[in-house]
């Protein structure tokens, strides 16, 4: 069915048909509709064995989700930004007790100053968590993404975040095909995890590790993020053949400059990319870090521009650091442009505009601010 | 059994009393939550878990909101009939770091039985204040020094902030008491809602006395009515247990040695007679007296 819908309908209406036990949130811009769009179907009796619960802060929200989650629920949050941060106790605690808790991060800048517009600071700032990251460059994706994510999650026992971009895709219109109930059945089994709390068979969660023991638990975990790629491949695959194909961990077109970023933003750069003639490469899955694909796709191109929207203050780009990292020792020269801060526009003739300093040899490899103002602009 | 194989506490620690109080009459039909502290750093360590009921532990402030999900979990998935949700919190996690989630779990009215376990110092890392240390204490945070006669502010009344929640059962215990304890976790669970239990647990180690002494320090509280044993039903008062000859704050005070300044520093009388003032209202404000 094509809808007209806000992007915050399309993930609302996604996590419905995945049928979660457990809806927990607390309000953020540009986040909170999402949660509203629930709430009424909730009052509306429209979420079966499901029970949506108002929390006090994002960390009381994320906390409800650990216990729920460890008694065997399906469970769903979104949160952004400030909430994020709030969070990160718990979400780094829910990826070392191994609970397929689904999240959406719609991505927006960290105070301070206080911005609700949108960069990717929030999510990147939790890269080590544990956590799968899946970046989705539209509305579509988004809510395609929302059944794949839980059979992810469920499948390799992490917390898993499908982020998009705040305001840029959550408040835009959009016609959305709506997956129907029928099909997201067929995909997506019922969770009934092997280990949960019960009375039965009486486990102990959360407890602590010793040296003699903490190092393995964080060896496994490190192993099975990484062996987690294949599993999120054929997710991925498997979408393709009943629904549409999105691509794998990486969406990538050659060329002999390639212009690298995450989120909405690729959805401009492809358009440039094609007026150009240049390639593009999309990373959709973040963590775990697709390194080898990245080195497959860009080891043989001329020109390799990243354009990142968070930083890594003192050093540079992050998504820069990760695709430098996966090409060490190959030839290409990296080029890295930090756009796009706090709901700067980034438009055509940015990208344009880096790109040409690249290709003219205007600038050596390295790492540059773009669309800034001169200071006394800002000022005034 | 339910609690207790090889856990690790101190000569003295009345935390396992509690705990296998609890359990049992709630006849191992339980979830158990606990917050870091003494209690799971006593009895969770990978491969010598001491619980024969599930068992979770998530982080230090976040108990109460781990036990919500626990609760409503239970509920959607149509297994409530395993069990009750119990959290087993120390009074750092419940009246400090974890207020607010408490606030939220005591305001959604989850269906949870809370028992906050009261040694009044924040003993896991080594006798800190906590808000519910009382006046006069000596902690490594708020030591007595020659100008200042240990803790200055109040013990916080976590009794008063359940009962302005609205919970449905709010009561005290003390260790000195097993079988009243063991009657109270029983009623409380035949409340539908949030239930607050706020046990008194003396702690040999950062109160220093002698380990033999825990149920004679905690009867003492109870004698002096520096610890109220009192009861609530949806808000009204319905049962205290009243003292026969209500004994002076000092004889609480000189079997410990975190009070042993008191009696001799120049602010200690006056700080002795502060003490003094907190049980006679206590005694007044629930009746206590025979």
């Amino acid at each position: 069915m094509r809808k007209v819908v806000r992007g915050f309908y399309s993930v609302a209406y996604a996590v419905k048909l995945c049928k979660p036990n457990i809806i927990c949130a607390y309000p953020i811009t540009p986040q909170t509709e999402i949660v509203e769009n629930l709430a009424e179907m909730y009052a509306n009796g429209e979420l079966e064995n499901c029970k949506y619960i108002t929390a006090e802060s994002e960390f009381d929200a994320a906390s409800i989700l650990v216990g729920a989650s460890a008694t065997g629920a399906r469970t769903f949050t979104a949160t952004c930004s400030q909430g994020l941060i709030l969070m990160s106790e718990v979400l780094f605690n829910a990826a070392g007790m191994r609970l397929p808790i689904v999240m959406v991060n719609t991505n927006r800048a960290l105070s301070a100053p206080l911005s609700i517009w949108n960069d990717l600071q929030d999510s990147m700032a939790l890269r080590d968590a544990g956590i799968i990251q899946i970046y989705v460059e539209d509305n579509q994706e988004a809510h395609e993404m929302i059944p794949q994510a839980y059979k992810i999650a469920e499948s390799v026992m992490f917390p898993t975040m499908v982020c998009m971009d705040g305001f840029k895709l959550t408040h835009a219109y959009e016609p959305i095909d709506l997956l129907d109930q029928e099909l997201v059945d067929s995909f997506l089994p019922p969770y009934d995890p092997p280990i949960k709390l019960s009375v039965e068979n009486p486990l102990t969660f959360g407890s602590y590790a010793p040296p003699h023991c903490y190092m393995e638990f964080r060896y496994r975990m490190h192993k099975d993020m990484v062996n987690a790629k294949k599993t999120i491949e054929k997710v991925f695959k498997e979408w393709a053949e009943i629904r549409r194909d999105w691509g794998g961990l990486i969406e990538y077109k050659e060329g002999k400059t390639v212009l690298v970023a995450m989120g909405s933003l690729i959805g401009t750069i492809k358009e440039v990319a094609e007026e150009n003639g240049w390639g593009y490469l999309k990373i959709r899955t973040y963590r775990p870090f697709p390194a080898e694909e990245v080195r497959e796709a860009l080891k043989d191109c001329e020109n390799v521009i990243v354009f990142d929207r968070a930083v890594s203050f003192g050093y540079e780009g992050i998504l820069t650091i990760d695709i430098r990292n996966a090409l060490y020792g190959e030839s290409p020269d990296v080029y890295s442009f930090i756009v796009g801060l706090g709901g700067r526009d980034v438009p055509k003739t940015l990208i344009e505009k880096c790109v040409s300093k690249v290709i003219n040899r205007e600038i050596k490899p390295g790492y540059s601010f773009e669309g800034l103002k001169e200071f006394e602009e800002v000022l005034y | 059994m339910y609690f207790g194989k090889g856990h690790g506490g101190c000569y003295g620690c009345p935390l396992p009393i509690v705990v296998r109080n609890v359990l049992e009459v709630l006849e191992g039909k339980c979830f158990a939550v606990n917050s870091t502290g003494c209690l799971e750093i006593i009895s969770s360590q990978y491969g010598k878990s001491a619980w024969g009921v599930p068992y979770i532990h998530s982080l230090f402030e976040n108990a109460p909101s781990v036990a919500t999900g626990i609760a409503n979990a239970l509920e959607v998935l149509g297994r409530e009939d395993e069990g009750h949700v119990v959290v087993f919190a120390g009074d750092g996690a419940t009246a400090d770091i974890g207020v607010g989630n408490l606030s939220a779990m005591l305001h959604r009215n989850d269906n949870v039985l809370y028992i906050c376990l009261d040694n009044e110092v924040y003993q896991n890392t080594g006798s800190q204040q906590s808000s519910t240390t009382p006046p006069g204490a000596y902690t490594t945070t708020t030591p007595a020094g020659r100008k200042l006669p240990g803790k200055i502010g109040r013990k916080k009344d976590m009794v008063a902030f359940a009962l302005a929640h609205g919970a449905p059962y709010v009561a005290t215990a003390s260790v000195a008491f097993p079988r009243d304890l063991r009657r109270k976790a029983k009623r409380a669970v035949e409340f539908r809602g949030a239930k607050y239990i706020h046990v008194h647990c003396p702690c040999p180690t950062g109160w220093h006395f002698d380990p033999s002494k825990t149920i004679h320090v905690a009867r003492l509280a109870y004698e002096t009515a520096l610890f109220p044993l009192v009861e609530f039903e949806f808000g009204k008062l319905v049962r205290v247990r009243k003292i026969k000859k209500r004994k002076p704050v000092e004889e609480y005070l000189k079997v410990q040695g975190r009070f042993r300044h008191l009696f001799k520093h120049p602010e200690g009388q006056k700080m002795i007679e502060r003490l003094q003032q907190i049980a006679d209202e206590n005694a007044k404000r629930f009746g206590l007296d025979v």
